[in-house]
Order: structure tokens, then C-alpha cells, then sequence
């Protein structure tokens, strides 16, 4: 048993770190995050040109063929940078629902253009009553179109097609479908923009069923954890260097053990979500029988993580941590953003109950 | 990343299951122990029964009589214990820490002298190292060894010592030079426990039972044979011996917590809660998951240091997360499990009215030790502050 990274892995987190740390400083995040949609389409040519659009998708559509636990170290480093734009949506959740829901024609035609990133795409899942439960979703396909509004639609203003979740499948509506309407959310995240998307009697063309929805949301699920995991990493690296540089009562202020104490708790905290979405990296790609607990258990542990971890961190930064000019707080409103996106822990802890608790056991696969 | 066992890892797996089958006890109770002196005779019988298989010191190499085991193995090995509920080994401080100690720094007459009957249980070691001024700061112990002639005089006293009142040997760290800096002038002796001048008190602890000593020694005289390691470098012994404690023994916890956590599942389903079982409660539902979730994330992160530690050599400080996430985690899981029982997790062992003879108030009092003994918690997130993210020493 092996539970670190092999060469190859270290390898590709050591080039993606290296690769957003050099197209998508702090300065570059800031200023697409100050654009209408956050999308640069020279950023994205390279983000396709590393292949990382098709990363997880197979070579017979354009992609890389790497593994889940692959995807979650990219993202991990994607969260790091906090790269904004349609990266998730399109390359990790659009892909997924398509790799898993479609045909081999729709694949051809939809999932390659998004591995040569000659596209972007999105999920639209969440209606009027916000339930990642999808039991809860009320549009339906009538006669191949769709009449009804889907809310906290990512990044669907840059999307080419999105792929709409219904109650009787998945359809793909084109960005340019008649009667579609796209109109911005205003979210505390900046960096990933929210849209409704409202359909009046628009044309859509059947994907598949919803079935094999569940494994396209556990891969989105467990990358978005990934992605909180690369952002607590960051917020961690700022703190602890404030904590050596800045004087109070002449002593560097982590000398004292108050903040010292936080920091070895933001170092746990961060430490441990790694150690749950790894494993539920490795659970995906393994098709292991606790594979959706994994995936909840990641989740779960991140979302409150993510947050526990941006308090920390703010308040370890004092009144520097409340000025808009200190990078935390953008990492503090994605991870509350993704704190929410398919299911916040609450969300997770009652599905891990329902895996768990009402089987009579821990169902956990023993080592 | 493979989270598979290797073929080397099923081989010592099924090796050891096999022989589990037809050796473990099968009149053993894990739940609730007996006192440790009621038991010790069995629990003797049982580690020589292991060593007949070759099985009590797996972590120890092959010339000592271990099998060279891999950190996985040793945790393999931990893991398949606690599936079958098998006793403690009677030595356990000489198989897991003090044995190793004095493999990695004893000289080949104490080997000789001392190995053999750690592996067989016929001597029992116990290991002196906190006093009553020195707990997490170690190296400010004040118990000195005056050097007279071929022997040192020892005077001074510990406490929190397990197995005190049952030992034959004990590992004592000592000031032998008291003008050189606080960890330079320490030095490791090996006592007999028998030695004049040596008195051994149970102590009484908010369980009620005496799982430690305090030991008080007034002018023990010490051969200077028994010095283990270099005089004045008894520091780096010491530390060495509580690397050991964070290694691999942590293997089996997550299947001693899940053991917990599954019962309690099954309880939450007898005990009822506003007028349905407690399982079908949303917020004990919630708090049930939280902690079955942690507990699987306390396995992971295990795994993740174990490969560390395999791929480095050495444990690191980052172990250090371990034992704060075990022990505050064991913390939470007795504090639902009051939760659930609700009047009844407070009744004692032999109370005619105790669930499960009256383990859940005894585990919810013992747990509040989890987060002091070896390295306050406190103690371990200034480790991780100052060795792990580099921050300044806070003391």
C-alpha cells in the first residue's frame, strides 16, 4: 500500500503548480475577477495546450486519459491559484456529466471540443428551491424543449452549451438556442460567476438519463473539495509567513502561542481534507464499493475546513486580513461559494447517515 | 498512489490471520478489562504464545526475534489485533519502546542480557521519564545520578509511570550532570525495579482505576553497566523511545473507534429519542456521521504518514497531527455517545441499569487523559508550529 503520490503525480502537481503560479498570478486573478465573466481565452488556449481541459477524458475524444486522483491534484493547485473562469464548470463538471451521461456520438461532438478547448460548457442543476437533491428538480423535456429557470448556473454567460438536468434526463441546450436567457447572479465569489438560465420553450437535445448522473457529480464533487484543498494551502502559506514577519511587542507575532496554536490547527485542518480527497480520488478511480461515502466524507470535512480555516487566517492577519488589497478574503468567498456547491457539509453529513448509519455499520472498506 | 496491499503486505496479512484463528483467546473481554494485576498472568501467557509464532515484536529485526516488518506491516499488524479483539501483550511498553531503544542504542552485552526476556514477557519494563515539575517539559526533570565509583546513585521521583507497580526494569532518564544545559546533562539508566530504595505507589486517577505509578527512588545504587546509550546524551535516547510511540501503534485505533461508533449506531437505534429512535434523529444523525467521517479521515491520514514515513526513513513531526486528531476525535465520540444514552451513559460497571456493563462512563471519563498523555495537545501543535511551519519557539 502506497498512499503518496508516485513520480508521474508529483510531477504534474509540480508542473500545474508552476504553470498558475506563472499565467495566473495573484495580480491576473484579480484583474479577471474584475471582468464581466472572468474568462480569458488566452489563458484558456494554454489551460487546453497543457491538455489540463481534457485531462481525465479519454484519448479517443482528445484527452489525456489520467486518473481521478490526477484531477484532484490539479485542481488542488487550480484552488491554489484560485484560477478563475469556466475551468470546473466546463472541464471538470460539463466533461464528467458528458463522459458519464452521453453517447460516443456526443461525446465526439461535445466532450472532444471541450478536451482541445476549443469550447466552454457548464451544469445547470440547482431551481428556485436550491436541492442538490436530485429528487427535488421540476423541469422537464416537453417534446424536446424546455420551458422553466434553472439558478446558480456557473459561468453560463461564456459557455458554448449547457447541459441541463431534468427530471426525465439530461438535455444540451445551445448557447444560442432561442429563447434562452442568461442573466448574472451577483455571488460573494468573484472569481466563478452565477447566472440563471431561463428556457422558454427552447430547443434541447436529449444526452441520456439521469442513472449515471450520481458518478459525474461524485468526480465534480470531489475535485471541487480539491479545489478547497489548494485554497486552504494558500491561505495556511500567508498566514504563516505574516505570523513570522509581523511585530507586535517587538516578537514576531508567531512566537505567541494564541496565533502559533491556530496555525498548527489551519496546518491539521488542511492536512486532513487533503488525506479525505486523495482517498476519494483514489476511491473514484478504483470504482471502490465506499466510493460515494469518500466522496461525502471529502466534501463534507472540506466545506467546513475551507471556512474554519479562512476564519483562522483573517484573524491571524488582524486588520490586514479585512482590507480588500489582502488575497485571503477572495480565497475566504470561494471557499463559501463551494462551501454550498453540491451540498454543503450538513448535506453530506446526512447522506453519509443515510450510507452509514442506516446500514447498522460503518461501511467502510477495511485496508 | 496505490491504496492496494502488496502482495508482500497480503502475504504477512493472511500469514498472521491464519495463525489468529486457530491462537487467539477466545475468552477474552475487550470491552471492559479487568484490572491489569487480575489479568497479567494470562496476558503473560499470551504474549509467550505469540513469540512461539514469532508474532509479539514484529517491528524488530530478525536477529533480535522480530520479522523485520514495514511500517504497513506493523500496522497491518496492529489492525488484524483489534479484528479480532486480541489482549494487550503484557510487555507492551518493553515490545514498543523500550526494546527498540535498546536494539538502536544498547551495547551488545544489554542486548543480550535484556532482549530476550522482553520478547517472552518474563521481565516487565515500565519507563521513568515525567515527574511532578517535569510533564511537557521533560528536560527540566530534576531526578539526579551522582557517579560513585562503578555506580550512580540515584535519587529523586516520577510519576505516570504505566505498569510501576508490575515492573521489573525501568527506563529512567536522569540529570547526571547538572551544570551543563537542560538537555545536555541527561542521562538514560536502566534500573531494576527490585533495587533497595526503590518504592513504587499506585497512583489513583479521576477513573478510579490505578493504570500508573509514582515511583520514588532514595539513594538507588546503579551499575554503570546500565547506562543506555552515552552518558549525557540520554536526550536523544529518550527521544528516539517517544518517536516510537507515535509509530505505528496508532494503526489499530480507527478499528477500536469504529468498534465504538458501530455499537453506538446500534444502540442509537434502541434508544429512543422524542418518541423514535435515536438514529432517526436529524441531529444525532448529523453528529453520528460527523464522527464516523473523521474517524475514516484519521485512517487516511494514517496511511498518508506511514507512506511518508516509508519513503523518508523517519517519523516526523508531522505525526504530531495524528495524536491531536485521535485524541480530541475519541473526545467527541464518547461526548455523542453521552449524547445518545442520555441518563444512562453515566451508570458505572455493576450497576444492574449500565449499558454494556458501564464501558461509555468509564471510556467518556478515560478520554479526557487522551488529550495529555504522551504530549499534551498542546505540546504537539507547538511542535507543529515550530518544527512543521517554522515558526518561532513559543517557550
Amino acid at each position: 500500500m502506497q498512499f503518496g503520490l508516485t513520480e508521474s503525480q508529483e510531477f504534474l502537481k509540480n508542473s500545474a503548480r508552476k504553470f498558475f503560479a506563472g499565467e495566473c498570478p495573484s495580480a491576473e486573478m484579480r484583474r479577471l475577477m474584475e471582468t464581466e465573466t472572468a474568462y480569458d481565452a488566452t489563458l484558456w488556449s494554454k489551460l487546453a495546450e497543457q491538455g489540463y481541459t481534457g485531462i481525465i477524458y479519454p484519448e479517443a475524444y482528445g484527452g489525456v486519459g489520467l486518473g481521478k486522483v490526477e484531477l484532484m491534484l490539479l485542481m488542488e493547485e487550480a484552488g491554489r491559484a484560485l484560477l478563475p473562469g469556466p475551468f470546473f464548470s466546463t472541464a471538470v463538471l460539463a466533461g464528467s456529466v458528458l463522459d458519464a451521461v452521453g453517447t460516443p456520438e456526443h461525446k465526439k461532438k461535445y466532450l472532444e471540443s471541450i478536451c482541445k478547448g476549443e469550447v466552454r460548457a457548464t451544469v445547470a442543476m440547482l431551481e428556485a428551491g436550491a436541492s442538490w437533491n436530485p429528487r427535488d428538480i421540476q423541469l422537464s423535456a416537453v417534446n424536446g424543449s424546455l420551458t422553466g429557470e434553472k439558478l446558480f448556473v456557473s459561468d453560463a454567460a461564456v459557455a458554448g452549451f449547457i447541459l441541463v438536468v431534468a427530471r426525465n434526463g439530461v438535455f444540451v441546450v445551445d448557447s444560442k438556442a432561442r429563447g434562452l436567457k442568461i442573466t448574472r447572479m451577483s455571488g460573494m465569489d468573484l472569481t466563478r460567476k452565477l447566472y440563471t438560465v431561463e428556457f422558454s420553450n427552447t430547443p434541447a437535445e436529449e444526452l441520456g438519463s439521469n442513472l449515471n448522473l450520481p458518478r459525474a457529480f461524485h468526480i465534480a464533487t470531489a475535485a471541487l473539495a480539491a479545489e478547497l484543498v489548494g485554497g486552504m494551502q494558500r491561505t495556511l502559506d500567508l498566514t504563516v509567513e505574516y505570523a513570522k514577519t509581523r511585530k507586535q511587542f517587538g516578537k514576531p507575532i508567531g512566537i505567541f502561542q494564541a496565533v502559533q496554536h491556530q496555525c498548527a490547527d489551519m496546518y491539521l485542518e488542511t492536512e486532513s481534507s487533503r488525506s479525505a480527497v486523495y482517498y476519494a480520488g483514489w476511491a473514484l478511480e478504483e470504482n471502490s464499493p465506499d466510493a460515494a461515502v469518500a466522496v461525502s466524507i471529502a466534501k463534507m470535512y472540506c466545506s467546513d475546513a475551507a471556512r474554519t480555516v479562512g476564519n483562522r487566517g483573517i484573524q491571524i492577519h488582524g486588520g490586514m486580513g479585512f482590507t480588500w488589497e489582502n488575497d485571503l478574503h477572495l480565497y475566504y468567498r470561494r471557499a463559501k461559494a463551494s462551501e454550498t456547491a453540491f451540498g454543503d457539509a450538513t448535506f453530506h453529513r446526512e447522506r453519509i447517515a443515510s450510507l452509514v448509519i442506516d446500514s447498522g455499520g460503518v461501511s467502510a472498506k477495511g485496508a | 498512489m496505490d491504496l492496494n496491499l502488496t502482495a508482500e503486505e497480503l502475504a504477512f496479512r493472511d500469514e498472521l490471520r491464519a495463525w489468529l484463528v486457530t491462537n487467539v483467546p477466545k475468552d477474552w473481554n475487550a470491552w471492559r478489562e479487568k484490572p491489569l494485576e487480575e489479568s497479567f498472568p494470562y496476558l503473560r501467557a499470551w504474549q509467550r504464545k505469540l513469540q512461539e509464532g514469532r508474532w509479539a515484536a514484529v517491528s524488530w529485526p530478525k536477529e533480535y526475534g522480530g520479522r523485520s516488518a514495514t511500517l504497513m506491516q506493523q500496522a497491518l499488524f496492529w489492525e488484524e489485533m483489534a479484528r479480532v479483539d486480541a489482549p494487550p501483550m503484557a510487555n507492551s511498553l518493553g515490545l514498543g519502546l523500550i526494546g527498540p531503544t535498546i536494539i538502536a542504542c544498547g551495547t551488545e552485552a544489554q542486548k543480550k542480557r535484556y532482549i530476550p526476556k522482553i520478547l517472552s514477557a518474563e521481565e516487565i519494563w515500565c519507563q521513568g521519564f515525567s515527574e511532578p515539575n517535569a510533564g511537557s517539559d521533560l528536560a527540566g526533570l530534576l531526578t539526579e545520578a551522582r557517579l560513585d565509583g562503578d555506580h550512580y546513585i540515584v535519587n529523586g521521583q516520577k510519576v505516570w509511570t504505566s505498569y510501576g507497580s508490575l515492573g521489573d526494569w525501568c527506563e529512567l532518564v536522569v540529570r547526571t550532570d547538572p551544570n551543563a544545559a537542560k538537555h545536555k546533562g541527561l542521562t538514560v539508566l536502566v534500573v531494576n525495579m527490585k533495587s533497595p530504595g526503590v518504592e513504587v505507589r499506585p497512583l489513583r486517577q479521576m477513573t478510579g482505576e490505578s493504570e500508573f505509578s509514582e515511583l520514588f527512588f532514595r539513594d538507588v545504587r546503579v551499575p554503570v553497566e546500565n547506562i543506555l546509550g552515552k552518558v549525557n546524551d540520554g536526550w536523544n535516547v529518550a527521544m528516539s523511545t517517544l518517536m516510537y510511540e507515535r509509530g505505528s501503534y496508532g494503526a489499530r485505533l480507527h478499528l477500536i473507534f469504529k468498534r465504538f461508533i458501530t455499537r453506538l449506531i446500534e444502540l442509537s437505534w434502541t434508544i429512543q429519542r422524542n418518541a423514535r429512535p435515536a438514529a432517526e434523529d436529524p441531529v444525532i444523525r448529523q453528529k453520528l456521521a460527523q464522527c464516523s467521517a473523521e474517524i475514516e479521515i484519521m485512517r487516511f491520514n494514517q496511511m498518508r504518514a506511514f507512506s511518508r514515513i516509508t519513503a523518508t526513513g523517519v517519523p516526523g513531526p508531522e505525526g504530531s497531527i495524528q495524536k491531536i486528531f485521535w485524541s480530541e476525535l475519541n473526545q467527541r465520540l464518547q461526548q455523542i455517545a453521552q449524547e445518545i444514552l442520555g441518563s444512562y451513559g453515566q451508570l458505572l460497571a455493576g450497576d444492574s441499569h449500565a449499558i454494556d456493563k458501564g464501558i461509555w462512563s468509564y471510556a467518556y471519563l478515560r478520554t479526557r487523559g487522551n488529550t495529555i498523555e504522551a504530549g499534551t495537545s498542546e505540546v504537539q501543535r507547538n511542535i507543529i508550529g515550530h518544527f512543521v511551519l517554522g515558526l518561532p519557539r513559543s517557550y
